[in-house]
């Protein structure tokens, strides 16, 4: 193969790991346009000639490669969770079915697979406010929110949401009362956790799809409310 | 392990900070590494519990300052080597051995829509009886293995209350390193944040941990 393509390869598998790191900045996601330029190129090369080794080996198939991709970019995201969420805020009896087994009420919608195999769906009330976390690594409902953001990952989420649920919530936005309860929950199993924040006062007159248009991934993570009329710019 | 992975409790790591409209993936490798991992781990040589153990083996400074895909990224490729999909050399020459045999692939598209639809349940279906019952008092082991657990630091010899039973499921501990799945009960239990954290913690806040029948003894 190529000068290059070897360099490459090289250079990752000594596992040191340091040529390939770009700046600490990466971790938190900003401006990727011009951070990014100089450094990107390896990771890139380097997965690049790896998925060619493992493609000449007869190992992997691209097209099933890009079927992943393609699920996880275009098709599975937090809008799925958004209609859970709005479904059970409009039927009384799918919210019971959803608190009490949300595997198969999720089902019910078309969700499921992989990464939320085993779901537990969290009710968030006016005394009771929930919190998702994973300390050990990243577990995220995939299924109902997608693949978790870059935030979710980082070493400041999981070291804190666990020690200091409140001041986490409060940096995004959310001053929750004293007489709340938090509940933070480390996910350490398979169980794949989905919060039904609270539905906002003066949406009666919502339907079903203007109320999921409503509901944010991070309310669904537990580190905001759902606001009315919708906060600018959540994702 | 007590790796630098087992983060929760841990102290000055900065604020969180969340990007606006955030792609799903921030390059098209990042996109690769993902589905790559994937696509190999249909072949079943390894399993979830394993796969995560390959990335708290990432040294801890590296750990620290790489981004998750270049984390999942180096420990990918020791797991390739690990379970000989590829050798050091096809890694350094970045092309198969002359004599390397050329495989089917385990993943189609077809099977990686099966993947996605159905995931990899690991909940047992299994006549075990539970250990402890629901309202139950325990106490969590102190462990310090030097393998993979899922009993986190913050948690260990601390008291706490079983909430709910899940059900029978792989213990990662031993699936992790190929020592077997022995399936047991799951419980969710809840631990005050005062028992985790002492009087700084907010009097009624509490976190709750799956935690598994070997971790566990009565109170």
């Amino acid at each position: 193969m190529t000068t290059n393509r070897r360099d490459f390869l090289t250079g990752a598998a000594s596992m040191a790991g340091a040529s390939m790191t770009p700046s600490p900045s990466h971790e938190h996601g900003h401006s990727h346009d011009h951070d990014h330029q100089a450094v990107p190129s390896d990771p890139a090369l380097r997965v690049k000639a790896l998925e060619s080794l493992l493609v000449e080996k007869g190992l992997v198939d691209r097209s099933a490669l890009d079927t992943l991709i393609d699920a996880y970019e275009n098709k599975i995201g937090p809008r799925n969770g958004a209609r859970v969420v709005a479904r059970a805020w409009s039927d009384p009896a799918y919210k019971q079915r959803l608190l009490a087994d949300a595997d198969s009420a999720i089902a019910e919608l078309g969700y499921g697979g992989m990464q939320g195999e085993h779901m537990v769906v969290l009710e968030n009330t006016p005394q009771t406010h929930n919190l998702v976390v994973c300390t050990l690594c990243s577990c995220y409902p995939w299924p109902v929110l997608g693949l978790p953001p870059v935030w979710y990952k980082s070493a400041p989420y999981r070291s804190r949401a666990v020690i200091d649920p409140r001041g986490v919530i409060r940096e995004f936005g959310l001053q929750l009362p004293d007489n709340v309860e938090v509940r933070v929950w480390d996910s350490t199993a398979e169980i794949r956790y989905l919060i039904l924040p609270e539905r906002p006062a003066g949406t009666e007159h919502l339907s079903e799809a203007e109320l999921a248009a409503l509901v944010t991934r991070d309310s669904m993570i537990g580190v905001t409310n759902v606001s009315y009329p919708a906060k600018a710019a959540t994702p | 392990m007590n790796g630098v992975h087992d983060m929760g409790g841990m102290q000055d790591m900065g604020p969180v900070q969340a990007e606006p409209n955030e792609p799903v993936f921030h390059h098209p490798w990042e996109g690769r590494v993902f589905a790559l991992r994937r696509a190999m781990g249909a072949w079943r040589k390894w399993n979830i519990d394993a796969s995560r153990f390959a990335v708290e083996l990432v040294p801890p400074v590296d750990y620290l300052r790489m981004s998750y895909y270049e984390r999942q990224f180096v420990a990918f490729l020791e797991m390739l080597v690990d379970h000989k999909f590829v050798t050091r050399a096809e890694l350094e020459n970045g092309a198969p051995a002359a004599d390397a045999p050329v495989a089917t692939p385990a993943l189609t598209v077809e099977k990686a829509q099966t993947m996605i639809a159905k995931g990899v349940p690991v909940k047992r279906d299994l006549p075990i009886a539970p250990r402890f019952q629901i309202g139950q008092r325990i106490r969590t082991n102190n462990l310090n293995p030097t393998t993979h657990t899922r009993l986190p630091r913050y948690a260990r010899a601390k008291s706490g209350t079983i909430a709910c039973d899940r059900g029978v499921f792989v213990f990662p501990d031993t699936n992790a390193i190929f020592q077997g799945e022995h399936p047991q009960h799951l419980y969710s239990v809840r631990f005050s944040a005062r028992e985790l954290w002492g009087a700084q913690a907010a009097p009624n806040d509490s976190v709750y941990l799956d935690m598994w029948d070997a971790y566990l003894e009565p109170a």
